[in-house]
């Protein structure tokens, strides 16, 4: 079934086949060490800019902010959460995300 | 590729949509499909009605926008009528309890916990007052801001609320200017002393005169793309146009227009004609106006001014704002009331529409502060309506730090908050005002408060600006201030620098605390003010003078309210919250 994501009232909202699902202004934790030196980093999500599917994950595109080193910077395709069986699982933010895309994730 | 709402707007928007609102109304919430709550959403906006947060589904934000704030006599009484009847939520607040209007930035009112079945009575309560909610939201022409003293205020130059009225007339339910690229927001100020605050608008009249073929004509200049949202504020900038007052509707209309025809429709965030100014430059932008959207020559701007402004500009002689007692040209009175983060209880409301009936004209205006003034008050009445008990709350003489606090909607309903803000802002005040002595002369001190970079609450343009933000404490996330210094507005507008960032929001009182006794100690000389005193100085040296600590001050809302169906609730839960709900309040169960 295909999966309508969209970005909604100015980037507040990841919405899921019209339901707001992922919200700006949590706190995701992310590991690597690609959006800043912290390890982990705390990132407030401060807007969403774009969303997309891959495969069975919905990847956004947002801006955060580290809590501890102050780093602005965006983030592209961050995995917000996946479909199963049409229904959306978001991730949790305080789960530790690696920034970078599942790249097996193509089912 | 257009953007989905672009997509929705084509297939139906602008006055089509009242009909709609009419059937899910009759049919109720159940009725708006699954699979289309996006689009009508968006939709619904144009009508004024805003779906509220997640875990408050099925409730909206209502807005209704008054032209120039001015709540003609009657109208303000029937507001609070239908909050009253209509705007209570499944649980209390509180500080402002169960039932309340907000008075916003914008001089309009916000009513909260609105179910979609009331809503056509709702418009027919408003229609019968004449007021309405069209285009309150949505990519339009929103309420048109101004002087909300215009005709009767001694500094008056140029009449602001004829000309608000009649952009009012003109582009309300107005087909070809209904859907724009964006939200569009238009000031008109009348006055010297500069209320209207157009710098941050993104069209701006301001009063000017010019010799025209021998004669002086008293009328506007034109201003154009300011606004304060997304980290990218602007002021609006001077495009070189002065317009008689019987030209400025047909100004208006044009740039209106030049802003459908030219904004970016393809990327929202970079849609609000500010953008397209930093593109073009404000030549092209008049050029562009006058070859394809007038059809006479444009005079070129004329004297303003802008050096007597004093609204909102920290230093300068003159009003700062609308509070108090001041005389009419007509020799009567209008008096300012303070109204402590703009929300008004309904019962207190009541009072205040008897207040205002009994002692002036009935008349109550709204201000960009979220005050409210009772107009045409005669001199003999001004003691007794001092003394009617409403008026110890909602005082003509507050302290300043309950005068100086603005806060926008926060956590409580909005989507991008990152943190709570209304009831912060008034226990700070309370706060500051139990434990901070303001340093000799400093009689107005504006502390605003916004919950995320959209900046409704106007945070730039303060003597200390707060912001929404997290950090983490004690190796927990809580919610945090950033704090900024140096904004106002005024002969040459500043927006805030941030200097302190994600500072605990316990710790905020306490930095301003210290901060205040640190220019008490610092400045030159009690003449300073506390504007010039920050202008003077570096970022770092700021930053030193900002000594965030914990102090008596306490503060409940430090967890992610965010995270919760109702920040006050007792259980706040996401998974506890009652919505949505059918329109007696019954919750509807989910399916899956
Ligand atoms: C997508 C969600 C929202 C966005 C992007 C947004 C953005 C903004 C912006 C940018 C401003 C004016 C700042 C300027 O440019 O000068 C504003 C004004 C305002 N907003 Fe929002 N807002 C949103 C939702 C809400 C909600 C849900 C509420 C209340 C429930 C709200 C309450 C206000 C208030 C009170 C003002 C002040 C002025 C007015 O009357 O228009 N906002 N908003
Ligand atoms: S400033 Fe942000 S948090 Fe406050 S009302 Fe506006 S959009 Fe919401
Ligand atoms: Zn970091």
């Amino acid at each position: 079934m295909t999966i309508a994501v969209r970005t909604l009232d100015d980037g507040a909202w990841i919405s899921v086949n019209d339901s707001r699902q992922v919200s700006v202004s949590d706190v995701w934790t992310l590991s690597h060490g690609s959006f800043c030196e912290c390890e982990p980093a705390y990132v407030l999500l401060e807007g969403f800019f774009g969303v997309d599917v891959s495969g069975s994950v919905v990847v956004a595109d947002t801006v955060g902010r580290c809590l501890e080193c102050g780093t602005q910077d965006s983030i592209e395709r961050l995995p917000v959460g996946r479909v199963v069986d049409g229904e959306f699982k978001p991730y949790s933010p305080e789960g530790v995300q690696s920034i970078v895309e599942p790249g097996a994730e193509t089912d | 590729m257009a953007s989905d709402v672009e997509q929705w707007k084509d297939e139906l928007y602008g006055t089509d949509i009242r009909a709609e609102i009419e059937r899910f109304a009759e049919e109720g919430w159940d009725a708006i499909p699954d699979d289309e709550h996006d689009a009508w959403f968006e939709r619904f906006k144009w009508y004024g009605l805003y779906h509220q947060r997640a875990g408050q589904e099925s409730y909206f934000m209502m807005r209704i926008g008054p032209p120039g704030g001015v709540l003609e006599p009657g109208q303000f009484r029937q507001i609070v009528e239908i909050a009253d009847d209509f705007s209570r939520g499944p649980a209390e607040n509180p500080e402002f309890g169960n039932g309340w209007i907000d008075v916003t930035t914008r001089q309009a009112i916000q009513l909260h916990w609105i179910r979609l079945e009331d809503v056509p009575e709702i418009f027919d309560r408003l229609e019968e007052v004449g007021l309405s909610t069209v285009q309150a939201c949505g990519d339009s022409w929103r309420n048109i801001v101004g002087c909300p003293v215009a005709g009767k205020d001694k500094h008056e130059h140029v009449d602001a609320d004829a000309l608000a009225t009649e952009l009012h007339d003109t582009f309300k339910e107005n087909e070809a200017h209904s859907n724009l690229p964006r939200k569009w927001k238009v000031s008109v100020t009348g006055c010297d002393e500069g209320c209207g605050q157009g710098d941050i608008n993104d069209l701006a009249f301001e009063p000017a005169e010019k010799e025209i073929d021998g004669e002086t004509v008293t009328g506007y200049n034109v201003r154009v793309g300011g606004g304060l949202s997304r980290n990218e504020p602007r002021f609006a900038r001077n495009i070189d146009v002065f317009a008689t007052p019987e030209q400025a509707v047909d100004v208006a209309g044009g740039i209106s227009a030049l802003f459908r025809d030219n904004g970016d429709r393809e990327n929202r965030y970079n849609a609000r004609i500010k953008f397209l100014v930093d593109e073009w430059g404000p030549e092209k932008l008049r050029e562009t106006l006058q070859e394809e959207y007038v059809d006479f020559e444009l005079e070129t701007a004329g004297d303003d001014l802008r050096e007597s402004y004093s609204y909102n500009a920290g230093e300068a002689d003159g009003k700062h704002d609308h509070v108090g007692v001041h005389e009419q040209v007509d020799g009567n009175y209008y008096v300012g009331l303070n109204v402590l983060v703009g929300r008004i209880g309904v019962d207190e409301g009541y009072e205040l529409a008897d207040a205002a009936d009994e002692y002036g004209s009935g008349e109550v205006r709204l201000t960009q502060r979220q005050n409210i003034i009772f107009t045409d008050v005669d001199e003999e009445s001004v003691d007794d309506l001092r003394e009617v008990p409403v008026l110890e709350k909602y005082s003509p003489d507050p302290h300043p730090f309950q005068r100086g606090s603005i806060a926008c909607t926060g956590t409580e309903f909005c989507s991008l908050s990152i943190v709570e803000t209304k009831n912060r802002q008034v226990r700070y005040a309370r706060w500051l005002k139990e434990n901070v002595e303001l340093p000799e002369g400093v009689e107005n001190f504006h502390i605003h408060l916004s919950g995320c970079t959209a900046s409704c609450a106007q945070p730039q343009i303060a003597d200390v600006s707060l912001r929404g933000m997290k950090t983490r404490k004690d190796g927990e996330p809580v919610e945090a201030l950033d704090i900024g210094l140096g904004g106002g507005l005024g002969e040459e507008p500043q927006f805030a620098s941030w200097i302190a960032e994600r500072i605990p929001a316990d710790e905020v009182p306490g930095a301003i605390a210290n901060l205040l006794e640190n220019f008490d100690e610092a400045r030159d000389s009690e003449a300073q003010s506390f504007r010039e005193f920050v202008a003077d100085r570096d970022d770092e040296e700021l930053a030193d003078l900002i000594e965030p600590e914990e102090t008596d001050y306490d503060d409940p809302f430090m967890h992610n309210t965010k995270r919760t169906w109702y920040p006050y609730a007792e259980d706040d839960d996401l998974d506890s919250s009652p919505a949505p709900a059918k329109a007696d309040g019954t919750p509807i169960p989910s399916d899956d």
